[in-house]
């Protein structure tokens, strides 16, 4: 099948690249880019994509499929739905599923789920034994099955001689551990510690919770030579540690989520378990400094943390209910409304945090866009209006905050695998 | 005169007037609890759930007599949470209880923020008897109340309470309430009991109990609740009462005016020694007392607004 995507504005920072053209994708490879001729309009359909933006497919490295396990709240297909709708062609998934993805057979099991869909699962595998921090999971085997990271994710690795052994061991294949960067022995509070909480009678976790283990990990990345990426980071604390490491030459990366940029824990006063996650949501100060930890480059990616809930768990007593929201749905129209909108990113650095950089991280071919190439592209309108409806949601979860709220910017398409997402529909082209 | 608020969930934001009245209005109720025949008309027909998801023996006695003196129909739900998360959810449980057409229901709750989801999913009128480490606010109204009957007024006068400040519901509200109402509020206890950022709010922070006992008119004594991991903020119950105690020769030392209020149970031999507990300073009966009576109000004025 042929389309045409006419008058698009193409852009990737990776190929320097930043140009309004006409692009032609036969059987989803790129065969053309500008000069469309005549001949080439017939049995094509064509897409007016002027004052739309075309990049290299969005991926989101950082988010939680219930599958195995939980199928009532996320299934690989609904997740990966949500993911093509939010504008993401690529997603790494995390392992705390039951079981847990710290076997080849779980593995394997995901990708052959993910197959024959536009959109692409890696999956994480777990960096110990069901995630417990204590032996290591068969990392050489998930790493030949397709996992790409390594991570405990819910919790940091618990024994610090664990994750020395972790990073050793995982230079073999030059994946990164991914931490979730929580010292446990602060880890009963329902949200963070701060006037909000003590007004609010809820037990805190204080910043330094984070701040000591991406502190522990950064010092032992530069032991080791190992990789270490600091997941959803949420202080200013932790931001500034890892913009000296950086410096230093360590060899680590930072994601965070749109929720720790967009959101305070103000937001907790209506006790909506909606704003119950983990890392909890933090003062305007932590805000500001991961905004320009954004901007300066010492974050390096923006990830969803993407954690779909059932409705009667997060419907639940605050102190009670699950950590976690959903976030491929919204991640791109707020990365829009508050970043770019709002003069913290330019598009292109928008499209390095979102599609190049994560890639970068977890040693994925970008993909170009150019002749010849098989086509993975997201495109979207910076500019596009929108208002968040959670019952229109891909997801088969409901739990976002973000219901109702108006932003600014959207996905409007998606091409990968031959396949392409627009106007709510899949279709091969 | 009638309350700004249907619901009573804490005293945060409650302004000045209400509190007045609520006050006032519990005198009159106070009066009743002296006559032979303690009952009154007021709330006939109209049905209040007593839903307790924590065990509180005090305040459910206390909430259950000022309904049966006012004249209502009651119904006792007492769960403890752990068998509540195993079984049907917390808003099934208020669904159901719903159903059955209750006028209020009063709520008692190891997470905070469960009165104001109740509001949002019943149309009774709520009343928090204590929400996790947030409020406990008819505490507030009753040490206010007591405090009122023995000093004849709460304006300006200087009132610290003192313990685990950080995990008890009872010093928020104390600390909202008295702070409407014109008192100077400060705090003593371990560093480990005090909340982070309670300076912000306008509180004085005590760390030496002498000096706590020497500079303030009232002293509200909070028990030390080992169920609430109070454990692992001080080295042990015998060294609290050595440093943060309050005993007679504390207060003959420094300030033999003072006035001690507790919210009950007392740790006799920790928070306070036992002559303290039973002597001549204390109020600690007479709150109990007051609770029937400010409950009674909290109930009439929320029972008969429209
Ligand atoms: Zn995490």
């Amino acid at each position: 099948m042929k389309i045409i995507l006419k008058q698009v504005t193409l852009l990737n920072p990776e190929q320097k690249l930043n140009e309004k053209n006409d692009l032609l994708i036969v059987d989803g490879i790129i065969k053309k880019i500008g000069n469309v001729k005549e001949e080439d309009f017939k049995e094509s359909k064509i897409f007016e994509f002027e004052n739309k933006i075309c990049s290299p497919g969005f991926f989101d490295m950082h988010v939680h499929f219930r599958e195995p396990g939980r199928e009532d709240e996320e299934t690989i297909e609904s997740g990966s739905n949500a993911a093509a709708a939010g504008g993401f062609t690529g997603v790494a998934c995390m392992p705390n599923t039951n079981p847990d993805i710290d076997s080849a057979e779980i593995v394997r099991f995901i990708k052959e789920k993910a197959k024959n869909h536009l959109v692409d699962v890696y999956p994480v595998g777990a960096a110990t034994l069901a995630r417990k921090g204590e032996a290591l999971s068969p990392m050489y085997e998930l790493f030949e099955a397709g996992a790409v990271a390594f991570s405990d994710d819910g919790v940091a690795i618990k024994n610090s001689g664990v994750l020395r052994n972790a990073l050793e061991y995982s230079r073999h294949f030059g994946t990164p551990i991914i931490e979730h960067c929580e010292d446990e022995s602060f880890s009963d509070g329902a949200m963070n510690e701060g006037l909000t909480s003590t007004m609010l009678g809820l037990q805190g976790i204080p910043n330094v919770a984070e701040d000591l283990i991406v502190m522990r990990d950064i010092i032992m990345s530069e032991f080791i030579g190992g990789k270490i990426h600091i997941a959803h980071i949420s202080t200013k604390g932790a931001v500034e540690m890892v913009r000296q490491a950086k410096k230093r030459g360590a060899k680590v990366t930072a994601e965070t989520t749109p929720h720790h940029f967009t959101l305070t824990d103000d937001s907790v006063k209506t006790y909506d378990t909606n704003y119950k996650m983990s890392p909890p949501l933090r003062s305007s100060e932590d805000v500001a400094a991961i905004i320009e930890g954004l901007s300066d480059g010492t974050i390096d990616c923006i990830a969803s943390d993407h954690a779909p809930h059932a409705i009667e768990e997060k419907e639940m007593e605050f102190i009670f209910a699950p950590n976690g929201i959903l976030g491929l749905e919204t991640q791109l129209g707020l990365v829009l409304s508050e970043l770019f909108h709002k003069k913290h990113l330019t598009l292109p650095q928008v499209v390095e945090k979102l599609a190049v950089n994560p890639r970068k991280i977890l040693n994925i071919r970008i993909p170009d866009i150019k002749e010849g190439d098989a086509a993975n592209l997201t495109i979207f309108d910076p500019n596009l209006i929108w208002t968040v409806d959670v019952s229109k949601f891909k997801s088969k979860a409901k739990n976002s905050p973000f219901d109702k709220r108006l932003m600014n910017g959207k996905a409007v398409a998606v091409i990968n695998n031959s396949c392409m997402f627009f106007e709510d529909k899949f279709f091969s082209i | 005169m009638s309350l700004s608020n249907k619901h009573l969930l804490g005293l945060q934001n409650v302004p000045k007037e209400d509190i007045q009245l609520i006050l006032d209005t519990a005198r009159t109720f106070r009066e009743v609890l002296e006559r032979p025949i303690k009952k009154v008309p007021t709330l006939q027909g109209k049905t209040i759930v007593n839903l307790f998801y924590e065990n509180s023996t005090r305040t459910r006695i206390s909430f259950e007599l000022a309904q049966k003196r006012l004249s209502a129909d009651t119904i006792n739900f007492s769960t403890s949470t752990s068998s509540a998360k195993k079984g049907e959810t917390f808003k099934d449980t208020v669904r159901n209880i719903e159903a059955m057409k209750v006028d209020m229901i009063v709520v008692r709750h190891q997470s905070a923020g469960v009165p104001q989801y109740l509001t949002r999913i019943s149309n009774a009128n709520i009343i928090n008897a204590g929400d996790g480490l947030h409020e406990h606010p008819t505490q507030g109204l009753l040490d206010m109340y007591s405090i009122h009957e023995r000093l004849g007024k709460l304006e300006g006068l200087n009132i610290c309470i003192v313990g685990d400040i950080a995990h008890s519901r009872v010093a928020l509200s104390n600390i909202f309430g008295l702070k409407t109402m014109g008192a100077n509020v400060s705090v003593c206890g371990p560093a480990t009991m005090i909340p982070l950022g309670i300076e912000s709010l306008g509180i004085k922070i005590f760390s030496n109990v002498d000096d706590a006992i020497a500079k303030n008119d009232v002293l509200n004594v909070l028990r030390i609740q080992l169920e609430r991991n109070a454990g692992t903020r001080i080295p042990s119950l015998r060294e609290y009462h050595k440093y943060f105690g309050i005993t007679s020769e504390r207060i003959e030392k420094n300030n033999k005016e003072i006035v001690i209020l507790h919210p009950g149970p007392i740790n006799r031999g920790v928070e306070l020694s036992s002559e303290v507990a039973d002597g001549p300073y204390q109020v600690i009966l007479d709150q109990v007392t007051n609770g029937v009576a400010v409950r009674m109000a909290v109930l009439y004025l929320l029972g008969t607004m429209h």
